[in-house]
């Protein structure tokens, strides 16, 4: 065994162990260890990455080294690897991106609490991304909400709180679901390892014995998962969440934590069920009826916004959407225009919370739309930036989100009873993006009367005055750039990481 | 025929049925405390359904004592792990909902949600 093949392993377990460490460091140090070990594990992903690609197939890591229905597993292929070393440079920048926000809004005796969080979190996700086993997911599943809702709360005021226990009551129902239909899972197959369990759903599928129950335990799988990451009529937690949370916090769950449960479902419907049963069993056409409802309804929402931050927080809601409406779609290249578009929104999400905080920060920390006027010329990076995540998000060629766009469209051609709903709702959700989007750049980019400025008492901030913010901007910009202009590598590695799921 | 099934498996049944009481409590329930409740009854219920299934009418429980090696002399332990592990997710998430929920009482002097969100909005954060 190669010893690039321990590390994921290692990774899980290096960010399980920094996380008890951080309570009793200082807040500082606390910091420095997380930036280590979030380093440490994306360059351990990155090797891993490369190792796969080079071997050209997934392999088993057996835990404690029982074999393979008794003992636990981990199962690293190309898009497990990839996703990992993805998840880290977001986690990374992000953090780097919030550090003064995290300094002025989280009390002195907390801040080291914080990178606990952080770090458990980032295990949790890990364990998601390389577990083989469905029980273990489940209950990393849990870490990751509690950590989050860590994350959500750890700003003391009441609209924390308040969306804390909001987010934590919409997980529980979901997860309750999720556990739910695991059990009937184990129940029906006997096994909890998702290679182990796809046979034998296969012969279950073959026979025709238990279809109703095997349907139920892959709705309620999908449903639980769907509540977990806010698909649409479950997103009233969201907005708050994300708009009322520390910048980094905002930044991470959006772009990171729901990513999580949608990758496991991803997981789920390739390695436990198979794909072609989900497909045939017409849950996905729940998930494309819904995911539709959430492209449009969402932006609906963000436009009625006045609050910048709770404006993006919205627009996640509408972009969560078009990943289950790639789910939907039922077909190999839904699932990767999905798959991409959970990177790209990954990318293009944290990069406009960042901004939008640059963008208050020279407007008295107000996030009250008329505010910004002008706020462009105030924060010229933070200006060109939000430009840039508000042109992907439209789906502006050169940018992230015109590919996902555009593959989503090629998907939809194929599969033909859905061709028609799935275009309309695209090009509707893409006029109601540059609706909200558009006003909010051309209001950044209005000049203020000098007068009002002095009278509100608006200063302008240089790049170099928050160094690490622009290194984070600067960072998340040409992470949007690169993915737009040079995505085939990017496809070509999702379908590729695909092929290895089956 | 199905009405045979239904009682033969009738403790799973009950399982789904308290399942159904405790998530209904949890999504409509404004009081936070009863939200709880409502969300302990169903992690309990699915205790209820795993060890069921892995109960075998005349075996004991899988704990050597006298010296009985064989496989068909006890139930399916696996269950009962799966079990405890979901004993400790819940016992976890109870506590930090319990703890979010003394913070609200503490700040707004009500356990019911909808008052708490129209108390915030008055406060204009």
């Amino acid at each position: 065994m190669a010893f690039v093949q321990n590390f994921p392993f290692m990774s899980i377990i290096l960010s399980l162990f920094s996380g008890p460490i951080s309570s009793v460091l200082s807040g500082k140090k606390a910091k420095w260890l997380n930036m280590a070990v979030i380093t440490v594990i994306g360059c351990m992903s990155g090797a891993v990455l490369a190792y796969v690609l080079g071997t050209g197939e997934s392999y088993v890591y057996t835990m404690g080294h029982f074999s393979a229905p008794w003992g636990n597993e981990i199962r690293v292929g190309v898009l497990e690897a990839a996703m990992a070393l993805f998840f880290c440079v977001i986690m990374l920048l992000s953090m780097l991106g919030g550090a003064r926000e995290r300094l002025l809004e989280i009390e002195e005796s907390k801040q080291n609490l914080y990178y606990i969080m952080v770090n458990l979190l980032l295990c949790s996700l890990l364990a998601l991304i390389y577990t083989n086993d469905l029980f273990t997911a489940y209950v990393f599943v849990e870490i990751n909400t509690i950590s989050a809702c860590g994350l959500i709360m750890i700003r003391q005021n009441g609209r924390t709180i308040e969306a804390a226990t909001r987010y934590m009551i919409m997980s529980l129902l979901g997860s309750g679901l999720l556990l739910l239909g695991i059990c009937f899972l184990y129940d029906l197959t006997g096994h909890l390892l998702m290679s182990n369990i796809k046979e034998q759903v296969a012969l279950l599928h073959q026979s025709g014995e238990y279809h109703i129950p095997l349907l139920v335990s892959v709705g309620l799988m999908s449903v639980g998962l769907a509540i977990k990451s806010a698909l649409y009529p479950f997103h009233t937690w969201l907005p708050d969440a994300y708009g009322y949370s520390t910048l980094s916090s905002a930044a991470i769950l959006s772009s990171l934590v729901s990513k999580g449960y949608i990758f496991l479902l991803v997981k789920i419907f390739y390695r436990v069920i198979g794909f072609d049963i989900v497909r045939d069993s017409k849950v996905v056409n729940v998930l494309f009826v819904f995911g539709l409802a959430g492209m449009i309804l969402g932006s609906v929402s963000a436009i009625r916004e006045g609050n910048i931050r709770r404006m993006i927080a919205f627009s996640s809601v509408a972009q969560i959407g078009y990943i289950y409406m790639g789910f939907g779609l039922g077909t190999v290249s839904g699932m990767i225009a999905s798959i991409y578009h959970v990177v790209s929104h990954a990318a293009t999400k944290s990069l406009l919370f960042v901004s939008a905080s640059g963008i208050t920060d020279v407007s008295g920390d107000s996030t009250d739309f008329f505010d910004l006027t002008g706020a462009g010329y105030r924060n010229k990076l933070a200006g060109v930036a939000f430009t840039v995540g508000s042109l992907a998000m439209v789906g502006f060629p050169m940018f992230s989100g015109f590919i996902s766009k555009l593959l989503f469209a090629q998907a939809a051609v194929e599969s033909v009873n859905k061709m028609l709903p799935t275009l309309i709702a695209l090009a509707i959700s893409t006029i109601l993006n540059a609706v909200y989007f558009m006003k909010t750049v051309i209001r950044l980019y209005t000049p203020e009367k000098k007068a009002a400025l002095e009278k509100k008492n608006f200063h302008s901030i240089k790049m170099w005055d928050q160094p690490s913010k622009s290194i984070a901007l600067i960072c998340f910009i040409a992470l949007n750039i690169l993915l737009g202009l040079s995505s085939d590598p990017v496809v070509s590695l999702i379908r590729s990481g695909l092929k290895m799921f089956t | 025929m199905n009405l045979a099934n239904l009682l033969h498996n009738y403790e799973e049944a009950v399982a789904m049925i308290l399942f159904g009481i405790g998530f209904s409590n949890l999504l409509l329930q404004k009081n936070l405390i009863k939200k709880i409740i409502g969300f302990n009854i169903m992690d309990t219920s699915m205790y209820l359904f795993l060890a069921l299934k892995g109960f075998v009418e005349g075996r004991k429980a899988p704990i050597v004592v006298d010296g009985v090696q064989s496989v068909e002399a006890y139930i399916n332990p696996i269950p009962s792990g799966l079990v405890l592990t979901g004993i400790v997710v819940s016992v976890s998430v109870s506590a930090l909902m319990l703890s979010l929920t003394i913070r609200l009482y503490q700040r707004y002097h009500t356990l019911d949600l909808d008052e708490i969100s129209t108390q915030l909005k008055k406060e204009g954060l």
